[in-house]
């Protein structure tokens, strides 16, 4: 039975997970028609919501290629390396609280609450690099290794601050488990979230949401794929399937990166004045914190010009990392006066 | 920048004859060589950069033209004085009015023809509105190639609405072909001239909004500021002019300088920066555009006054007779097949310069009297921006490249020719 509860959790989490990673390939689109007054795909279904799905046939019916003198191995294993620790992380993630669906208990909404949750999250998104770096070396093309080339030294400046800012929250809370972090903020009170603790909360919560954006390679950090420069950058010599696993891989990332940036800051699925708050409830205020994010995702995609990629690790370096040192300092004060 | 860097740079800059690279040293051991075009998205057309990395910093670039060279000069020995006018429509293809205009201007100087005052107004309103779109082609696609993507679409919109009115105007949407020798095509319709104030009207607020999103953003000024430096002495020696020469702080402007169409006549600031960097460029483009608007407004105003006018000279060696009237004139019909079949230019050479929005642009034509030309050269800045490349390009990053091709600001139409 436990098992079985267990297969039904994960079925609906990483659908959920799937499910909205197509929808932001829709979203991306649909918002981005709206910032360049256009009008965005609308053909296919009723004002266009079947388009990621005729996104996905087109992808598997197109021809794969692998370049010559590409290494074919690592080419095959790149794109594999991007989708698969984005989609891992999402296990940790608590969406909800005690659930009960038609009698049937499911305990708390998340496929597992671990001590080191967020270490593991830390970790895992880490690990997506190593698809781009990868991808980038293996497809024997002079635009994808410089590509390859600046999402590793991106995602070295940008590690570090991302953990910098978790470690505040992780004081804050006192736990690394996100189940706990989520509670400890869970009072019914919103000014308990920790994105409202004074001066500590607000400059971690900025670090933060720009950090994800490196971390995720979005715009304005996308160096790695940089059309003008560098045609498509990593994924330039990815076709079909292969390229779809890298579009899946950031889309995933991206979402479980708001998710992360809503427990740590948003007080994840706590409800505004409401404690108890059923599940349903629960999870609803969860999505609605987490679209916020992925909103802000795309919104800034469309809006905003390319950093130029030494200066993304000048702001990483010199202005990013001390700031999150600082802040890790005033939440250790912070801490010890209250 | 290290050492092996600064020799590298110095090797390629012709300082030093002896390059030694380290083929053990991981980081600098050899030159990495890249082609930015001719299938590029960045290039604007087909320019083919061929660049050589040292990491991510340029070595040299060295850019390389003509693929899209189709022997525009030429052709217009072989087709004749009239016949060639569609051709400079397509040289500099998002202005082409003011290709048009320069090509009349040249012929005009050489046929000593009179060009009626009505004619001139419409001239300069159709010039302004020209370098009003192709600033707005500047600013969308350099603004697309630094990241900005929405730009792109917001100064399409703009320049679509202008589209939408020239093709009212003119009968045509892009190569318009509607300035002709000794005049322009047709007359004004005054419900055209109407909506094309309405838009000028509105536009300075649209320029706003651009500059509301690039001007003061951090990002924009991180990539622009610094970036391809210019100093007065550089544009010189590169010949630069229009908007780049300016950008380095020469008040330099064709229409203030040697005025053509009536310039002298009107009310306008010529705009210059300072720096000479990729961020002034920018802003004496943006301003351009507002002065632009300014003096299109001052022509619409005295089209309204001039109404009636003539806006074709009468002179039937050079100028075709209205089509009505070579069906009752005999006379006219034979002007009409003379001037068609075997115009014929005095003998001698003219060049008139205009102030187009990349630069001067200028034909220089030379007749021998008889009704083939005999040698037809185009002025064109964008071949001279295109110069600018190399030497702003060393030494910076391979990102800097993309700030450096849009803020220089040319079109492979015209560079190639």
């Amino acid at each position: 039975m436990t098992f079985l509860i267990l297969l039904i959790k994960a079925s609906l989490i990483y659908g959920g997970l799937l499910v909205t990673a197509a929808v932001m390939t829709l979203a991306e689109r649909k918002i981005s028609a709206r910032i360049q007054l256009r009008i965005g795909p609308n053909r296919v279904g009723p004002g266009g919501v079947l388009q990621p799905l005729a996104d996905g046939v087109k992808f598997i019916l197109k021809e794969e290629i692998t370049p010559d003198g590409a290494n074919k191995g690592i080419f095959r294993l790149a794109p594999i390396m991007a989708a698969v620790p984005a989609m891992l992380t999402v296990a940790v993630i608590p969406f909800a609280g005690e659930t009960v669906i038609f009698g049937l208990d499911f305990g708390l909404l998340s496929l597992t609450d671990l001590d080191i949750g967020l270490l593991f999250v830390l970790a895992l998104s880490g690990l997506s690099v190593y698809g781009v770096i990868l991808g980038g070396w293996a497809s024997n093309s002079k635009y994808s290794l410089l590509g390859g080339l600046r999402a590793s030294a991106q995602m070295v400046s940008y590690e570090l601050s991302l953990i910098m800012t978790a470690l505040t929250v992780v004081a804050l809370s006192g736990s690394m488990d996100l189940r706990e972090i989520v509670e400890v903020q869970n009072t019914g009170n919103p000014l308990a979230w920790n994105c409202f603790t004074p001066v500590i909360g607000q400059v971690g919560l900025i670090l933060f949401v720009i950090a994800t954006f490196a971390e995720t390679n979005r715009h304005p950090f996308d160096f790695a794929e940089c059309e003008p420069e560098l045609v498509g950058g990593f994924h330039t010599e990815y076709s079909s399937m292969k390229f779809a696993l890298f579009f899946l891989g950031e889309y995933c990332a991206m979402t479980v990166m708001a998710c992360l940036t809503t427990v740590l800051f948003l007080g994840g699925y706590s409800v505004p004045f409401w404690e108890d708050a059923p599940w349903m409830v629960e999870l609803a205020t969860f999505m609605a914190k987490t679209s916020f994010f992925l909103f802000l995702f795309i919104w800034v995609r469309w809006t905003l010009p390319r950093f130029r990629y030494d200066q993304l690790m000048n702001l990483g370096w010199k202005v990013f990392l001390p700031i999150a040192l600082a802040n890790l300092l005033l939440a250790g004060a912070f801490i010890s006066l209250t | 920048m290290t050492n092996v860097t600064n020799k590298v740079l110095e090797y390629a800059a012709g300082n030093s004859s002896d390059l030694e690279l380290d083929p053990d040293d991981p980081l600098h051991g050899e030159l990495m060589k890249i082609n930015v075009g001719p299938q590029h998205p960045a290039t604007h057309g087909v320019l083919r950069l061929s660049v050589e990395l040292d990491g991510e910093t340029i070595v040299s670039c060295d850019p390389e033209v003509g693929y899209l060279h189709r022997g525009k000069e030429k052709t217009c020995e072989s087709l004749g004085w009239r016949k060639f006018l569609p051709h400079t429509d397509r040289l500099d293809y998002v202005q082409p009015l003011l290709n048009n205009t320069a090509y009349a201007l040249s012929l005009e100087a050489l046929a000593q023809i009179e060009v009626p005052q009505r004619a001139q107004e419409i001239r300069v309103l159709m010039m302004e509105v020209s370098r009003i779109m192709a600033h707005l082609i500047y600013l969308g696609t350099t603004a697309i190639d630094l990241g900005a993507v929405s730009m792109f679409f917001f100064t399409f919109t703009e320049r679509e609405k202008a589209y939408d009115l020239l093709d009212a105007w003119s009968g045509h949407r892009m190569n318009n072909s509607y300035i002709r020798m000794g005049g322009v095509y047709a007359d004004v319709d005054e419900a055209v001239a109407k909506s094309i104030e309405e838009w000028l009207r509105a536009f300075p607020a649209k320029i706003d909004e651009f500059e509301k999103l690039l001007t003061s953003n951090a990002i924009w000024n991180a990539r622009n500021r610094d970036v391809g430096v210019l100093s007065a002495e550089d544009c010189f020696a590169l010949s630069l002019t229009g908007p780049n020469l300016r950008g380095s702080g020469v008040e330099w402007d064709l229409r203030r300088k040697m005025p053509y169409s009536g310039y002298e006549t009107y009310d306008f600031d010529v705009p210059v920066g300072s720096a000479g960097d990729c961020f002034d460029r920018y802003l004496v483009r943006i301003e351009e555009m507002r002065q632009s608007v300014l003096i299109a407004l001052q022509a619409l105003d005295r089209l309204k006054q001039s109404k009636g006018g003539d806006f074709l000279a009468r002179d039937r060696r050079y100028v075709l007779p209205p089509k009505g009237r070579t069906h009752e004139s005999m006379e006219e019909l034979i002007f009409q097949f003379k001037v068609v079949t075997d115009m014929r230019l005095p003998k001698g050479s003219a060049y008139l310069g205009v102030e187009s929005s990349k630069g001067e642009l200028g034909f220089f034509i030379a007749s021998d009297g008889t009704s083939d030309p005999l040698r037809c050269h185009v002025r064109a800045p964008g071949l001279m921006n295109v110069q600018a490349i190399p030497q702003l390009a060393q030494g910076r990053l391979l990102s800097d490249i993309m700030a450096i091709i849009g803020s220089l600001d040319f079109v492979m139409g015209e560079v190639d020719r």
